[in-house]
């Protein structure tokens, strides 16, 4: 090598080259149009649910009359204020508003759902955590339990428990509680874990923090993202679960609409397409699905600007 | 800059490159902004530079290749002639593994764990139909031999994880030269291993090197380790190259003010008078912390003894005011030993002692004043500090806990911590995550400052930084110690730095206490044989050590052998250059004290006259 | 090592078995009421009652009523029916066959496909085919098992005429009559397990793509299709069948909405009949071969990733 190949650039001087910044910090959290659609629709649904009886056009146990020539009566003592005239979603095999129940069934299986899966969030999440923390044989315990509640098929053990025990509102709530709050307290324990052996962790412990401190400051400002989006998943498995109950009739019981127990009751109606009866039945399971894919849609954009990481922890 | 024409054509010329990374939604991000240098026939062309230089984003471009999400944005990269940057992907498949070839850093990540190793090996020779499979094996068992791998007419048969990190390195060699490219391109092939693994793969990288004759990009971040292997050297800082020349010259005559930076950054390699020695200052009766007999490990066993013993009869004394260094190779048990003195893992026998009064073994039994007075400080501050807490909360929670401060008392204080540590004040409102990997480091040490300790433990704080930020933590911790008369466990696997930095030197080995004393005397004859290893692997800045190191009777016994834990015995044994057969390998070796009466302990068979004049070539 | 592993997933196995065993009959206790009570009526006499329930052993106490319930399930004895006296093993086995057929030609005909869809995704991520395999099965996986099934009624049975929308078998159909017969929940159960199975499949295969091994593979020059089909699918073998597994196992309740819908003769028509005239006897008997079918199915899928793992395969 000689001296000429030597070459060295201009020189900003002895003091500008500090460390390299790190990577920027992270961009705050934008929903992708496809996103922010479907936070419309689930912001819609949640509309419907608290306020639909009184933006529903009838009572969801009110029978509309239909003359020969297609025409509706209207007994005005039934009406609500300002309740339109027509159905415009047609009429359910007893002859009631379809666009009605579905809007107070909106209520039904949003509530139930919500109900079971705050209450799995709650069950699952206090006894993962306990579990991680408090390890040995806390953790062994519930872990077994929990492995015996999953050891049973979903649907399996709500038709189990209702034969025994008959349907009733309480119930499902309970049942999907339990059910779903099993797998909670799996994810509650695996996170809980990962966390406890950061060093930051140890880092308390090794400044003597007691537990509380460790488990609320922390285990679950770092879990709490993860969680929350889990959540999103688990509400729709937990919507899903309940109108399978109603759709065998083992779920919500007649008079009060749910969406569904609308697609059971209605299933005779698609024998004379959709011109015909269908329509009674179509509708709640399209409205079921509306509200399960763009809560998955919103869960999805969530885990894309997460890296994907917590996708793959839920798959 | 450009050659003579009657010269041999470059293998690869990279003019005026240009990458870029291109994040959804936000504009491009230069990465690499016109970088230009050449690589002739033969050569070895290293690329320095810390993290965030572009040195691997620049070597990957040899191949015609970006990490997802970068792009080339500009200039050209000219493999033999051919644009790297405009083939088609089939040629570029065909160039890739049979003209140019890539090694990678970690090789346990860059092995198939499904497939065996000789399906690997001689994969791209055999699919680019350069060979039969059978003149590919023959040829990948020769490379074997050359890279002195053990076994080598099996171990092609073996999965990855059935051997060990260094031979999978060297067998990553193999791979990338079955096919006999004109380039091989190496991304710091040595970082992840100890230094002892690391002289024997640099020495078998660069004998096939030459064997081979091909030419060579060596990515690193290590000025010592490239005088040993580069020809020319390419200094990148930020994307833009900052300067290139002759490995000589770079290393003798750097003339751009970053190279010096980084020259000056890195530590001299450790022979006696290098650290400040404060040994005699600072003594009082009773030392700050003491460490007596202690056995530990991981798991219980039936008799309550440790299912696996990391740490075997160890004492251990801080001086107040010292700096205390332990060094010892990955699995010795050095941060073992530093979880026992915090109290995070309890030593199943022996005790530890702060001020002269024994500690309860476990955190949880210890009183918070004793806690108080002896902080753990994490190597990785990017998991030891809680990525949702601001950095003001991080640093004044030790202050809360410990000594009840609170308000705006407590904002003063933080502040003043910072500026400790030499961060700005406007560093308390942020998270961690808005950090340099420095800074967090920064922040790590502050929080244990704040609790007012009187020793601190520090697990390899500098090992994850770059040169020059470690470096510069050093200093900040020399400072500290001057400043605060705090006394240090300073854990490390750089000797280096250890030199520089302690009064006092514990060296460890599979978890015994082979010798300990003050620094000068530990670092000048006589040594313990493992310390002498250990000394004789630390790379020097200078052309042409590697050879004559790799000439010793420490490097032709102990290097890249594995550590064997053992109840019986000097567990160096298999290792030693001086072992005495019958005797090392059956009783455990006695403690002997040097004639100087400074305190340099050495735990050998041999007696202290014999280890002075034993292994006649020490280190220059 | 290995085997160690497998033997004791095997034996944990066993353990739930019996403990899915010990809660469905510990319903019978929990229940007011016995089975004597219940297929008595309330106006039976004490005198009857009480020689029924000797006669059920229901006297004894419960952990002989246990053992001699496990005894006469394994031995096929599964007792009498509440509701018309029939013995529960002649209603089993006049349906269970229709449910093996039908979840076999499931099997048969979503695994080969998913894998197929699942690779190919995985093959192009981001290109127009992976686009449209991941979101439609996102909608599918997000909609309950009766939405697929009426629309698919709707538009094929009713709209179009093409298939039955009711699934009778009389038992002397053809095969591939049957396959006709059929056609609707078979396509359904296809369609909602496959939904799950494709995304898995790809899910697992990108998780191997993204690891340095295929990026060195890229770097040694090794084409495309030999990535995938050797460095990629040797990895994601073990996840893609223990992904299998779990599907199948949740066919175990698919079939239960599915046999419903289409009034199909099977055993979780019956078991759901059985719920809704509260025949705790027979739902005990239907709910342990699902569950007992559930259980196994999971202890392969575990069996399958601890035999898939080289580092436990190829010990040092």
């Amino acid at each position: 090598m000689s001296e000429q190949d030597t070459i060295v650039a201009e020189d900003a001087g002895r003091d500008v080259y500090d460390e390299l910044p790190d990577a920027p910090p992270k961009s705050r959290l934008r929903l992708s149009w496809v996103g922010k659609v479907s936070a419309a629709v689930v912001a819609l649904w949640i509309f419907l649910a608290l306020f639909g009886p009184w933006i529903a056009p009838y009572h969801e146990a009110f029978f509309i009359e239909e003359d020969a020539a297609g025409n509706y009566f209207d007994d005005p003592s039934f009406m609500l204020p300002d309740a339109s005239v027509s159905a415009y979603l047609g009429t359910d095999y007893l002859g009631r508003d379809v666009l009605s129940r579905i809007i107070w069934g909106a209520r039904t299986t949003i509530g139930i759902s919500f109900a079971a899966t705050l209450l799995a969030y709650f069950v699952g999440i206090t006894l993962g955590i306990a579990a991680a923390v408090a390890g040995r044989l806390t953790d062994a315990v519930l872990s077994r339990i929990v492995d015996a509640i999953l050891a049973f098929p979903n649907i399996m053990l709500g038709l189990i428990i209702i034969a025994a025990f008959g349907s009733s509102i309480p119930l499902l709530i309970g049942l999907a509680g339990l059910v779903y709050a099993a797998s909670v307290f799996r994810i509650a324990r695996a996170l809980g874990q990962d966390i406890m052996v950061q060093d930051f962790v140890e880092a308390a412990r090794a400044r003597g923090e007691g537990l509380w401190w460790i488990i609320t400051r922390e285990i679950l400002p770092n879990a709490a993202m993860p969680l929350a989006t889990d959540f999103g998943l688990r509400l729709v498995f937990v919507i899903l679960f309940i109108s399978s109950l109603s759709f065998l009739g083992l779920g919500v019981q007649p008079p009060i609409s749910d969406w569904g127990s609308m697609v059971r009751e209605n299933m005779q109606g698609l024998g004379n397409g959709l011109s015909g009866g269908a329509l009674a039945s179509i509708t709640p399971a399209i409205a079921i699905a509306t509200l399960t894919i763009a809560i998955n849609l919103i869960v999805d954009d969530i885990s894309a600007h997460a890296g994907g990481s917590l996708a793959k922890k839920m798959v | 800059m450009t050659d003579t024409s009657n010269e041999p054509a470059n293998v690869l010329e990279v003019h005026d490159l240009m990458i870029e990374a291109r994040p959804h939604g936000a504009p491009p991000i230069p990465i690499v902004k016109g970088v230009s240098f050449d690589v002739k026939p033969g050569q070895v062309v290293a690329l320095i530079g810390e993290s965030g230089s572009g040195k691997t984003t620049i070597s990957l471009a040899a191949l015609g290749y970006t990490k997802p999400g970068l792009h080339f944005s500009g200039g050209e990269v000219l493999l033999q002639g051919e644009d790297m940057e405009l083939v088609s992907d089939e040629r570029k498949r065909q160039l890739r593994g049979e003209n140019v070839a890539y090694l990678a850093q970690s090789a346990a990540a860059t092995f198939n764990p499904a497939l065996k190793i000789g399906e690997q090996v001689t994969e791209s020779a055999v699919l680019h139909g350069a060979m039969t499979q059978e003149a590919a094996t023959q040829r990948a068992e020769e490379l074997y031999r050359a890279l002195e791998l053990p076994d080598p007419d099996r171990i092609g048969g073996r999965y990855p994880h059935q051997v060990s990190g260094g031979q999978l390195q060297r067998l990553m060699a193999a791979m990338a030269l079955v096919s006999r490219p004109s380039l091989l391109v190496l991304d710091e092939p040595t970082t992840a291993l100890d230094v002892t693994t690391q002289i024997e793969v640099l020495k078998a990288f660069k004998k096939v090197i030459q064997e081979e004759g091909s030419a060579a990009i060596y990515v690193t971040h290590d000025l010592a380790v490239v005088a040993q292997i580069a020809d020319h050297i390419v200094v990148l800082y930020g994307g833009k190259v900052m300067e290139q020349g002759s490995a000589e010259q770079i290393v003798t005559n750097p003339q751009h003010s970053y190279t010096k930076r980084l020259m000056a950054a890195v530590r001299p390699s450790p022979v006696a008078g290098l650290g400040d020695s404060m040994a005699g200052d600072h003594l009082r009766d009773v030392p700050a912390l003491e460490v007596r007999d202690v056995t530990a490990g991981y798991g219980k066993g039936a008799d309550g003894k440790p299912l696996i013993t990391v740490l075997r009869d160890v004492n251990v004394t801080i001086e107040r005011g010292h700096v205390v260094g332990i060094i010892g190779e990955s699995g010795c048990g050095k941060s073992t030993l530093a979880r026992v003195m915090a109290g995070l893992l309890p030593a199943s026998e022996g005790e530890v002692l702060l001020d002269g009064h024994a500690l309860p073994p476990s955190v949880k039994e210890r009183k918070r004043e004793d806690l108080q007075l002896v902080q753990f400080v994490f190597q990785m501050a990017d998991t030891a500090l809680n990525p949702k807490q601001r950095i003001g909360d991080i640093i004044g929670r030790p202050l809360q806990f410990y000594h009840n401060v609170h308000g705006r008392e407590l904002r003063e204080e933080v502040r003043r911590i910072l500026d400790l540590v030499e961060l700005p004040a406007v560093f308390a409102d942020r998270f961690p995550a808005e950090l340099s990997g420095g800074q967090k480091q920064r922040v790590n040490l502050a929080r244990a400052l704040a609790a007012r300790p009187e020793v601190l433990l520090c697990d390899e704080v500098t090992s994850a930084l770059d040169t020059i930020v470690g470096a510069n933590v050093i200093e900040l911790l020399k400072n500290l110690r001057d400043k605060t008369g705090v006394s240090f466990v300073f854990i490390s696997h750089d000797l280096s730095t250890v030199a520089s930095f302690a009064d006092e030197v514990v060296v460890l080995y599979a978890g015994r206490v082979v010798e300990k004393g003050p620094v000068d005397q530990v670092l000048s004859p006589p040594f313990h044989p493992y310390t002498r290893l250990l000394i004789a692997s630390v790379p020097e800045l200078r052309v042409g050590w590697l050879e004559e190191t790799m000439q010793t009777r420490e490097a032709l016994a102990g290097i890249a052998r594995g550590v064997t834990l053992t109840d019986v015995g000097c567990p160096f044994f298999d290792r030693c250059p001086v072992a005495i057969e019958g005797t090392c390998d059956k009783l455990t070796p006695p403690t002997r004290e040097d004639q100087s009466g400074h305190g340099h302990y050495i735990e050998c068979h041999r007696e202290v006259v014999e280890l002075g004049g034993a292994g006649a070539t020490a280190p220059a | 090592m290995m085997w160690n592993m497998v033997l004791r997933r095997i034996g944990v196995g066993i353990v739930l078995l019996w403990v899915v065993s010990v809660l469905i009959f510990a319903l019978t206790q929990i229940l007011p009421g016995d089975a004597a009570q219940i297929r008595l009526g309330q106006q039976a006499t004490p005198e009857s009652l009480a020689a029924l329930r000797k006669d059920l052993g229901l006297d004894k106490p419960w952990y002989i009523q246990y053992v001699t319930w496990i005894g006469n399930l394994i031995t096929g004895d599964l007792g009498i029916s509440n509701a018309g006296g029939a013995t529960i093993s002649s209603l089993i086995g006049n349906r269970i066959g229709n449910t093996v057929f039908m979840t076999a030609i499931v099997t048969l005909i979503a695994v080969p496909l998913s894998v197929v869809l699942g690779l190919l995704a995985a093959m192009y991520p981001g290109r127009l085919l992976d686009r449209i395999i991941t979101s439609g099965t996102l909608g599918l996986i997000a909609v309950p098992d009766f939405f697929v099934a009426i629309f698919l009624i709707l538009f094929l049975a009713v709209q179009l005429g093409l298939v039955p929308a009711v699934s009778y078998l009389s038992g002397t159909e053809s095969f591939w009559k049957s396959i006709y017969v059929l056609a609707l929940p078979i396509g359904t159960l296809v369609i909602v397990v496959s939904a799950q199975m494709i995304r898995m499949t790809r899910a697992g295969i990108l998780n191997v793509m993204s690891s340095p091994y295929i990026e060195m593979a890229i770097l040694k020059g090794v084409p495309r299709k030999r990535i995938i089909l050797r460095h990629a699918l040797f990895n994601a073998i073990g996840p893609i069948v223990n992904v299998i597994a779990l599907n199948l196992a949740y066919l175990v309740s698919g079939v239960v909405v599915i046999e419903t819908i289409f009034a199909y003769p099977g055993l979780a028509k019956l078991m759901v009949d059985g719920v809704q005239t509260r025949d705790i006897p027979l739902v005990q008997a239907c709910g342990m071969i699902f569950c007992s079918t559930y259980v196994v199915l999971i202890l392969i899928a575990d069996i399958a990733s601890i035999m898939s793992n080289p580092r436990l395969r190829h010990p040092k």
